[in-house]
């Protein structure tokens, strides 16, 4: 610098890594977090304008979705919860042993889901062509999977990585703690879009 | 192969991390330079440059590209602008002359004004909140990139007779599959898809950065003005790109696979377009806005030589700003035939976003009064500013009201109006920032006189071009058509418009050549040149590529004015590795250090996947399938350490 | 290529209700911001020209930048209220304009459905006896000093209803319907334009409204109600013939003769308006000979093909469509 210093206190001892809000990459999740759940706010606020033309919702008179795929899916996920706290609470812990249990799990859940959402798709009793109804049903199914598939996929990477010796890295504890958070906003999203596509026909 | 045992790992690490070398008394001044330089300095050559992850580096690329985009939509403009010089003339055709303002308000908007306000924040951001790196230097890379690939496919899709020409907010049903065959609205939609994401990344790297990477003792009531004005720019990209986003992926799927979410026979609706697009649009323009006010905050206080007056009441207007610029879409849709009432609610929001705009005007002309204003050509432009900005509100408040909007909508009064809100308010102070921060940027000062004629031609020239458009809309001219007939008036406003286009376009240049010339042969700029408060000029004119030798501690909103002599610095971070600290949000206490990741070629990488991706996807869904594949594997290589063997302190590589 | 109504395409030219309203709130918004514009630009010029001995200014080489005028704060205060103050009192002033309007529109006499087409426009006169029901196009007569009504729907994208002179505009929505009332107060002729984009011809979607006092409209009423005229030499009957037996009667009507198409304007007393086209050409032998000749050089990308007639057929056309009066 150009300018004399003086020099005040010494940060060495400070971490370098924490969990929760004091993380950054913890902003950089919130931050995606915000978008996508504005970004699917936006999509409700669609599926209710369109509605609000309709005398009757399905229109003309149309079948409401089937309930059963998507309350199984719905049932899945909010089950798989469980073992989502279970990994959250081991990172926190230090407990690679119980993430090297549980995440191959939380894959294979996942998997288990989109066999269950190929069938939801199935269900809809419309194609996306067939008005502006089966369009927004289609794009809420549609991005939603979109969601699940990018979480599901982080968390393989992040199962594999979780193996090899930097699991016991503070920083990918962190990551761990993290990638729970953000499969927990998934399945939270996941409520209210099941609302309006199976119940909301419905009403 | 004997299995790894963490403790006896633990142990190794633990005698490693003694051995780190920190910054601090011992190693200061020219030797911490040198090893500084060596740890934060990039490969050099091309991979290197293209891997770069240097804030000052990407955020140079993001100014250049802007300027250059400015350039080509300002050219468009001329060229519409010698077609409407004369009536019913036929230099152009109506085809071409639509696909003209349509690149031109496209490129202007979305490759220029929010991409050159990102590039000086990703620049400054750090330096003047006193930190080393931007928070996710390799997103921000790959911002840069996005936005690069999406500019490219617009305009390659131009040059090759395939550019869009729906206007640049596509409104339904024109754009859609019936009334606009082939793929130009699909390549107006997909740049649409690039840029919104580089923005949105580009803008999780601000919050991320401002809220948490400030220097000790920045508490938010001590961070610039600028800062604050980026931080509510950044969250408002944030709740309103995901809005164009989804328009234009809806419009895409109509057209592409057959939704019908904007068509009216089978129950879509046209106005989902409108409400979506200007959901978006309307903040948009304020993203635009807010950047600006925040240099003018700068500026005005480094050459009236005192802080803006009421820091408090500066800050809360740019809050309000923010939110209330989501109050107020549907005043572009006050001639779509919905409920009156509803409309009174948009007219009086409306107009009370002029009321936190006014204050900061106060605010900045109080400091002007209470200080000792020097007219330096940044101030200039400041003045310019304010002369014509308020013009340009003025003519916002009166079509905020309906009856007046329903004479003038969609006339050359708006084209008036927001060219004298976005140049007068925007483009004035760009130019002025743009001035101020040369030095530091470049290590040479612009060439004082070539300013001044410069900000003397585009203000006069601005004003010809665009005041007799508030005549032409009143006389009967209506929007985006190539030609109009002789004898209602419009003769005159159009020609003297043209002249005044021109001299703008001649002060571009000028701008252009001053830049140009200062840049190899400007006086040499020590560095801080103009006697500022804020901590990017505590370094270097450019600065090293680390920014700071020790991260400065701040003791007030004015530091460099008020600790003249040292500067209060703290000690204890990684010398021979990227590292930088980060501090809590409110407070700005130190809270943790953070590793800075090295260079890399996957945001580059993931950005031609993404890119390939999206372009394909305009001809087939099933790309969105297959492009998703190799964009996936950019993306886990991007994030896969190098190395699988744990560092004493981690290294993100 | 000038009309002789084309003055009447102004917001000055204060000849409806609607516009007149315009004018007066204009005048208002724009006093009350002139006074604001000048009390910036002398608050501006007083900062920049203030002479201040070099200790007592608030600046960072006398020590005192954080200290501030208490007039400033004064002054803050004031300002923020009289801004505040002035924005409500043009946001009344709008709301009162609002219902101004609403007034003068409340009781329709007359309802008009125009329907927006790339590029042109439908006109259709609605009456209670379906006998009286009126079809024609791209011109519109309407009766001094009476409310109309007018509806507006669309056939393909957006467009605008917009005569400047008469009142604001309103959109054309395919799927919606939406409306305007105009009171016209001057009896001339008016010419508007379509104000969204619409396509390639935008630029020439124009349209000329003919306002006349009450009997005049009735008489014209009258006049349109005749079906065309009937050949009355041999030219015009072989152009009778082409025009209703080839390409032009599948899109074009001509009442009481075969052509019945419904895709292009009515054209039973196409002679009758003032311009061709949608206000892209006045009415004139010559300029019809251009139009019919070969519509896509004229007007590029318009929905009329450019048929390929021989030249004596094109004489035949041109003389009978110069009977449909």
């Amino acid at each position: 610098m150009i300018r004399p210093v003086r020099f005040t206190e010494d940060v060495a001892a400070l971490p370098t890594h924490k969990f929760g809000p004091s993380s950054l990459t913890w902003w950089g999740i919130i931050g995606f977090m915000v978008i996508e759940g504005f970004a699917f706010g936006l999509v409700f606020a669609a599926y209710f304008f369109l509605m609000g033309h309709e005398a009757s919702w399905p229109p003309g008179g149309r079948a409401p979705p089937n309930l059963l795929a998507g309350t199984l899916f719905t049932i899945l996920i909010l089950l798989s919860e469980i073992p989502n706290t279970r990994i959250k609470l081991a990172a926190r812990e230090g407990d690679v042993p119980a993430i090297r249990r549980l995440m191959p799990l939380m894959v294979g859940i996942g998997l288990v889901l989109f066999v269950i959402r190929g069938f939801e798709f199935n269900s809809l009793n419309i194609l996306w062509t067939d008005t502006a109804y089966g369009s927004v049903i289609w794009a809420l199914l549609l991005l939603h999977t979109t969601h699940i598939l990018t979480d599901w996929y982080d968390t393989v990477v992040l199962a594999m990585l979780m193996r090899t010796p930097l699991a016991y890295e503070g920083r990918r504890l962190v990551d761990t703690d993290e990638n729970c958070l953000y499969w927990r906003y998934v399945w939270l999203l996941w409520l209210p879009i099941y609302l309006l596509i199976y119940w909301v026909p419905r009403l | 192969m004997t299995p790894y045992d963490p403790r006896a790992d633990e142990q190794r690490l633990a005698r490693e991390r003694k051995k780190i070398v920190r910054d601090g008394p011992d190693l200061t001044g020219a030797r911490l330079a040198t090893r500084l330089e060596r740890a934060w300095n990039r490969p050099p050559g091309l991979l290197g440059w293209l891997a770069t992850v240097d804030h000052k580096e990407i955020g140079r690329r993001y100014i250049v590209t802007a300027l250059i985009f400015l350039a080509l939509g300002g050219a468009l403009a001329l060229v519409m602008r010698l077609q409407l010089a004369r009536p019913d003339q036929d230099l152009v055709g109506a085809a071409r002359f639509n696909e003209l303002f349509t690149m031109h308000g496209s490129t202007m908007m979305f490759l220029f004004a929010v991409p050159v306000m990102e590039g000086v924040a990703v620049y400054l951001i750090p330096l003047m909140l006193g930190t080393r790196s931007t928070a996710f230097p390799r997103l921000n890379a790959f911002s840069y990139y996005m936005y690069l690939f999406g500019g490219l496919m617009l305009w390659g899709a131009f040059v090759l007779n395939v550019g869009p020409d729906i206007g640049w907010f596509a409104y339904t049903p024109l754009s859609g599959p019936q009334f606009s065959p082939g793929k130009r609205a699909d390549v107006w939609a997909q740049m649409i898809t690039f840029t919104e994401i580089s923005a949105l990344a580009a803008a999780v790297v601000l919050v991320a950065t401002i809220l948490k990477c400030r220097a000790p003792g920045m508490t938010l009531a001590r961070m610039p003005l600028y800062a604050w004005a980026m931080l509510v720019v950044a969250v408002m990209i944030i709740f309103s790109m995901p809005a164009v986003a989804l328009a234009s992926s809806m419009l895409i799927s109509d057209r592409l696979v057959g939704t019908n979410f904007f068509n009216a026979w089978e129950h879509g609706d046209n106005l989902l377009w409108q409400h979506l697009f200007w959901f978006f649009g309307h903040p948009e323009v304020y993203i635009i806005f807010l950047p600006a006010t925040g240099f003018v905050s700068v500026i005005v206080e480094t050459f009236c030589r005192r802080p803006v007056f009421a820091y408090p009441v500066v800050v809360l207007a740019l809050i309000s700003t923010g939110i209330l610029a989501f109050g107020l879409w549907v005043h572009h849709m006050f001639a779509t035939g919905l409920p009156r009432v509803g409309y009174s609610f948009y007219t009086a929001a409306s107009m009370t976003v002029a009321i936190p705009t006014g204050l900061q005007i106060f605010c900045w002309l109080a400091t002007m009064w209470d200080g000792r204003p020097r007219l330096q050509v940044p101030m200039l432009y400041v003045i310019g500013f304010i002369v014509t900005f308020v013009i340009g509100g003025l003519s916002g408040v009166i079509i905020a009201s309906v009856p007046l909007d329903l004479e003038l909508h969609d006339t050359y009064f708006i084209v008036a109006h927001f060219h004298y809100v976005l140049i007068g308010g925007a483009v004035f102070p760009l130019l002025g920032a743009l001035t101020y921060w040369f030095p530091k940027i470049t290590g040479r000062m612009m060439d004082d006189t070539l300013g001044k004629i410069g900000f003397w031609m585009i203000f006069l020239g601005f004003q010809l071009a665009f005041f007799p458009m508030h005549f032409a809309g009143l006389l009967g001219m209506p929007r985006r058509v190539y030609t109009y007939p002789a004898g209602l008036g419009l003769e005159l406003p159009n020609l003297l418009s043209t002249i005044g286009a021109f001299v703008v376009g001649a002060s571009v240049v000028l701008f252009v050549v001053n830049a140009l010339w200062s840049y190899f042969r400007g006086v040499p700029a020590p560095d801080n040149p103009w006697g500022a408060s804020s901590l990017e000029w505590a370094v270097s004119s450019p600065p090293p590529v680390y920014n700071f030798q020790h991260i400065p501690v701040v003791e007030s909103r004015t530091p460099l004015w008020d600790e003249p002599d040292e500067l209060p610095v703290v000690t204890g971070l990684r010398v021979d590795e990227k590292e930088m600290l980060m501090t809590t949000v409110v407070a700005a206490a130190p809270d943790l250090r953070e590793p800075v990741p090295l260079p890399s070629l996957w945001p580059l990488i993931s950005a031609i996947a993404t890119g390939v991706l999206f372009i394909s996807s305009i001809f087939s869904p099933w790309a969105v399938a297959v492009g998703a594949i190799p964009a996936a594997i950019a993306l886990t290589a991007w994030f896969w350490p190098k190395e699988l063997k744990r560092h004493p302190e981690p290294v993100l590589s | 290529m000038s009309f002789d109504y084309q003055k009447y395409q102004s917001a000055f030219g204060n000849a409806g209700v609607g516009n007149h309203q315009f004018l007066v709130l204009f005048a208002i918004f724009l006093a009350v911001c002139a006074i604001m514009y000048v009390a910036v630009i002398l608050f501006l010029v007083g900062g920049l020209l203030r002479r201040r001995r070099a200790g007592e200014a608030n600046v960072v080489e006398s020590g005192r930048h954080l200290r501030s005028d208490p007039l400033m704060r004064t002054g803050l205060i004031a300002w923020g209220a009289v801004v505040g103050i002035g924005l409500v009192a043009l946001a009344i002033a709008s709301f009162i304009t609002d219902r101004l309007d609403a007034q003068a529109a409340a009781q329709p006499k007359l309802t008009i459905t125009v329907t927006g087409n790339q590029w042109w426009w439908d006109v259709q006169y609605n009456a209670s006896d379906p006998s009286k029901t009126l079809r024609t196009a791209n011109e519109i007569h309407v009766p001094l000093g009476i409310p109309t009504r007018i509806i507006l729907r669309s056939n393909d994208v957006i467009h605008s209803f917009w005569v400047p002179s008469l009142a604001g505009k309103e959109d054309l929505i395919p799927g919606r319907e939406t409306d305007i009332t105009i009171v016209p107060q001057r009896a001339v002729i008016f010419r508007g334009q379509c104000a969204e984009f619409c396509g390639v011809q935008h630029a020439h979607m124009a349209l000329v409204v003919d306002v006349d006092p009450y009997p005049e409209f009735v008489n014209w009423w009258q006049r349109e109600l005749r079906p065309a005229a009937a050949p009355t030499n041999p030219l015009v009957l072989a152009g009778y013939r082409v025009a209703t037996q080839r390409q032009c009667a599948s899109c074009h009507t001509i009442a009481g003769t075969p052509a019945g198409g419904n895709v292009g304007p009515d054209l039973t007393h196409f002679a009758s308006r003032r311009s061709i086209a949608a206000g892209m050409m006045p009415m004139s032998e010559g300029n019809l000979y251009g139009w019919v000749a070969d519509p896509q050089s004229i007007k590029p990308g318009t929905k009329m093909p450019t048929i390929g007639l021989e030249p004596d057929e094109l004489h035949a056309v041109v003389a009978y469509l110069e009977t449909l009066k």
